[in-house]
């Protein structure tokens, strides 16, 4: 019988007593992880006849997979699209920070900006892993700025585009490089803009479709040309309308391809979006729900007032306004609440919660072979969890990177 | 214990152990198993050998084991596994295989070290060299303390089917029909995708063991225990060979029993009371 006991030498992490969320269930399975990755038991007992060298007691608590944020704008004081000269520092601090909501990766996420703060910030932050220093940047999320006017929200109206001829172009000039983008938020009614949804998902970069007036058939033709995914579903596009939904039509559309999902981001957090339109949202299409927090540079930051740019604001409970008034200035979420507010809203089981911030938004960038997972060979981005949800720690690649 | 037990324990006589029900064969059976491997006192250089079956019978038992392990009532640590079968030709961690049965229902879930487990290897490259092997590590391991079974039917051990030489070794056997067809329903009802052929340990391997527990549940068992022990030894219900092991003790449910003779019953029952103290907690740990 062929040996395989030179596999590896690196020590073997067996995490005991706990419920992992493997193939859409909570399992009573150990989980094994060797070298950041999850290590089949079966294998190492037969092939290597290998035990493990550590065991963590996880007292019965969960263990799914790390969370995914695909848009956060900023936190802890900090606003990715403001921050030119600070940026790289003011993304690993949020990194940091986000560990201890769960989040092993993420897409700093730039609203509408002119040409040369792309040109600037975007270089400065690289795709790199996660580890101790912080969660892992899967690359930027650029919402904008080839959006709709009607449907600006709080994008400044002065650097909003369209594309021109040719669309590529324009977007490459505006953005600088496309090197370090996962995903670009655009309105598909914009002219040209089937070029620009065809050449990004080409080159690997998710498409979403947001900040919109798009009917419904504008709405699939894009999905046809690639896009897979719809910016803060409710928000900043037309509401439902029984004889055109809209893009909140694609939820249950069927001129979406069989093989392919559309996938729509919730700001699960009680305040930007009604429970009950979360449910109206869950109910129609479970698999393709992603929560997001679009969190702001407020989130994080203790209640009071704050000055964020040339901008004053309050924080108070779960809400951030404009010092002053009620009127509410962006996302304070953080993604374990979301996590814990998304099931208490509608009703789904722990599995489905857990899911909408780890394996739907893997699925969406395409990279649910190795994150959003606990199968063999996918990476040991964990979360420990409680039966509150509540994070109790957070791994990345099998290490502790962060503990209550 | 009382000194007559020690010796019910020790001499040539076959033990029929009736309980009322699944569950309590494989607690039962497990707290026999438990008691054998804490008086042997296992340790460093001392190893407990233990015979292995897979299967439905044994489920309840292994789910015991485990709750002892959980308890920290047992240890395997210092426990040596030999399983008595696996299919030729599917993938070890194929669900059906006996490799991913024993992971999954049992070595998981306790202390065993992987070099002290041998599950015969049904993709080796020379399966009879396979079969001699593991004979030669069963006699280096100083044979088998304590070798568990169930039954088919048509009261085969092991894969030793109707017409096994009841002084057969560890081999390569082809199946019979009637076991490939009841196996179907575990590959997606595909003929084609269930193993015709398997290595098993022989009649004359278990017979080796110091001791044999032979565990039978159901009444479609029934008359193959009644062949067991009532009938004479014959290669056709190779089970019945255990007749002529010193160390025997066959643990049943009441469903088992139907097809046996009223006496061989209640003589056996008469005996519960003493066979009951063999899986009484031992008092000195």
């Amino acid at each position: 019988m062929p040996s395989n006991k030179s596999v590896s030498d690196a020590p073997i992490t067996q995490f005991v007593n706990c419920r992992i969320l493997r193939e859409h269930k909570l399992q009573r399975e150990d989980l094994w992880v060797r070298e950041g990755k999850i290590l089949d038991p079966e294998k190492l007992f037969f092939d290597e006849k290998g035990s493990a060298d550590q065991r963590v007691d996880c007292k019965g608590h969960i263990i799914a997979p790390g969370f995914i944020d695909v848009q956060i704008n900023g936190g802890y004081g900090i606003d990715f699209s403001q921050a030119t000269d600070y940026v790289k520092g003011g993304v690993s601090l949020v990194a940091k920070k986000i560990l201890e909501h769960g989040v092993t990766s993420f897409l700093p996420t730039l609203v509408t900006s002119p040409p040369d703060i792309y040109h600037k910030v975007l270089p400065k932050v690289q795709v790199q892993s996660g580890g101790m220093q912080g969660a892992g940047v899967l690359g930027f999320h650029l919402e904008g700025p080839f959006i709709s006017l009607e449907k600006k929200g709080a994008h400044p109206e002065e650097y909003l585009r369209s594309f021109l001829s040719d669309g590529m172009s324009d977007l490459i000039e505006t953005y600088g490089t496309l090197d370090n983008v996962a995903m670009v938020t655009l309105a598909p009614e914009l002219p040209n803009s089937q070029t620009v949804v065809r050449e990004l998902t080409q080159r690997g970069i998710t498409v979403s479709l947001g900040h919109s007036v798009a009917n419904l058939s504008q709405a699939e033709n894009a999905v046809q040309h690639g896009a897979s995914f719809i910016t803060h579903l409710f928000n900043a596009m037309l509401p439902f309308h029984h004889r055109d939904p809209g893009i909140v039509g694609l939820l249950t559309s069927d001129q979406v391809p069989q093989s392919r999902t559309v996938f729509y981001g919730m700001i699960a957090d009680g305040i930007h979006t009604n429970p009950a339109a979360l449910r109206i949202a869950h109910r129609a299409h479970p698999k393709g729900l992603v929560l997001v927090t679009d969190a702001i540079a407020a989130m994080g930051l203790p209640p009071g007032r704050h000055t964020l740019g040339q901008q004053v604001i309050e924080i108070q409970g779960l809400h951030a306004y404009v010092a002053g008034t009620k009127t509410l200035c962006g996302s304070i979420a953080t993604m374990d609440m979301c996590v814990r507010h998304f099931k208490q809203a509608s009703g789904c089981t722990v599995e489905e919660s857990l899911e909408a911030a780890s394996l739907h938004p893997a699925q969406l960038l395409g990279i649910s072979h190795a994150k959003g997972v606990l199968d063999y060979g996918a990476d040991a981005d964990l979360v420990l969890l409680d039966d509150s949800l509540s994070i109790r720690a957070t791994y990345i690649a099998g290490q502790e990177v962060w503990r209550k | 214990m009382h000194s007559y037990v020690k010796k019910a324990d020790a001499i040539g006589t076959m033990k029929l152990i009736i309980l009322n029900d699944y569950d309590q064969v494989g607690e039962w059976a497990a707290k026999y198993i438990r008691n054998k491997i804490l008086r042997f006192n296992p340790g460093p250089g001392r190893f407990f050998t233990l015979g292995l079956p897979t299967g439905g019978t044994p489920l309840g038992c292994y789910k015991k084991l485990i709750e002892f392990y959980k308890e920290g009532e047992l240890s395997f640590q210092y426990v040596k596994t030999f399983n008595m079968d696996e299919y030729v030709g599917i993938p070890r961690n194929h669900p059906e295989s006996y490799h991913s049965f024993m992971w999954n229902n049992f070595f998981k879930h306790i202390d065993i070290k992987s070099e002290n487990t041998h599950i015969l290897d049904g993709n080796a490259a020379d399966l009879v060299q396979e079969c001699d092997s593991f004979e030669e590590k069963i006699k280096a391991a100083g044979g088998i303390d304590l070798f568990v079974g169930g039954i088919g039917p048509d009261g085969h051990i092991a894969f030793n089917e109707p017409g096994s030489s009841l002084l057969s070794r560890t081999r390569v056997k082809t199946l019979a029909q009637d076991t490939i067809l009841a196996n179907a329903r575990f590959f997606d009802g595909d003929m084609a995708k269930v193993p015709t052929m398997a290595l098993t340990v022989g009649v004359a391997t278990v017979m080796d063991a110091r001791e044999v527990m032979i565990l039978i549940t159901g009444a479609h068992k029934a008359f193959a225990l009644y062949k067991a022990i009532e009938e004479g030894v014959n290669h056709m219900w190779t089970v019945s060979a255990f007749q002529q092991h010193p160390q025997t003790v066959f643990v049943c449910d009441e469903d088992a029993t139907l097809e046996l003779r009223v006496k061989t019953v209640k003589y056996f029952k008469g005996m519960m009371h003493v066979h009951n103290k063999l899986v009484e907690p031992l008092a000195s740990k």
